[in-house]
């Protein structure tokens, strides 16, 4: 499942960005130039974080950016973001991987979240996912989870 | 016991939390519910114990609601420990 959504198109690979704003807006590039979300999810994505803090950081060097369906969302989606060095969030939180989830209701995208828990309860993988160079080794590590 | 796993929307990060939550409660033998929901509606919502990161925690902790929070809340060893702590030794 993870695979099927995050293709080519959707992943980047970046040296920096200037902050964690910045962050957002260009791993949900993707997302926006196809048209499953609408610029006001972005805005919102950036919003959250300013006004609940950094929780978006599930663990340390991963963030995964979102707001609710009404917020802005025409379908379901994932984008990625790798940044060579990461950004700084306010109280001291760092990520590097942005995966910028679109969720269009509430069911729709749990399939994939339980997918994405396997991957991020290893740190092996995680540790992976912040080092890929290209989008053959994200595909690698998205396979053995398909496996 | 009533556990309740809170993130800012209610839709993504707390539902992944509490398939760990519910493995380690599993494997601590730990009788009692998960669920998850956002951090607007947990504020009327009772439970035992609620779950998030600190950053949510530090918006719920009135001082009467037990807390927990945790860093890394994809590591089942950080989940284990923040339980057997408050809970099972609290």
């Amino acid at each position: 499942m993870l695979k099927k959504y995050l293709t080519e198109e959707m992943v980047q690979f970046k040296e920096e960005a200037k902050n964690w704003e910045e962050a957002i807006q260009l791993a949900s590039e993707p997302l926006l130039k196809n048209h499953l979300i609408e610029k006001e999810y972005i805005d919102t994505m950036i919003e959250n974080v300013k006004n609940l803090g950094p929780y978006i950081v599930l663990l340390p060097k991963f963030a995964m950016p979102h707001a609710r369906p009404e917020n802005g969302v025409n379908q379901l989606g994932l984008s990625l973001l790798i940044l060579e060095n990461g950004v700084q969030f306010d109280g001291g939180k760092f990520a590097n991987v942005f995966l910028v989830l679109a969720a269009p209701d509430k069911e729709s995208h749990l399939t994939l979240l339980s997918e994405l828990s396997t991957v991020l309860s290893s740190q092996e993988k995680v540790d992976a996912l912040a080092s890929a160079k290209n989008y053959q080794e994200i595909f690698v590590i998205l396979e053995e989870e398909a496996k | 016991m009533k556990i309740l796993v809170v993130c800012g929307n209610g839709l993504g990060s707390s539902f992944m939390m509490s398939l760990n939550v519910q493995k380690a409660m599993k494997e601590l033998n730990i009788e009692g519910s998960c669920s998850h929901t956002d951090l607007a509606s947990s504020k009327s919502e009772q439970a035992d114990y609620y779950i998030g990161s600190p950053e949510i925690m530090d918006q719920l902790n009135d001082g009467k609601r037990k807390v927990i929070s945790l860093i890394n809340m994809f590591s089942l060893d950080e989940i284990k420990k923040a339980l057997t702590t408050h809970i099972l030794e609290g």
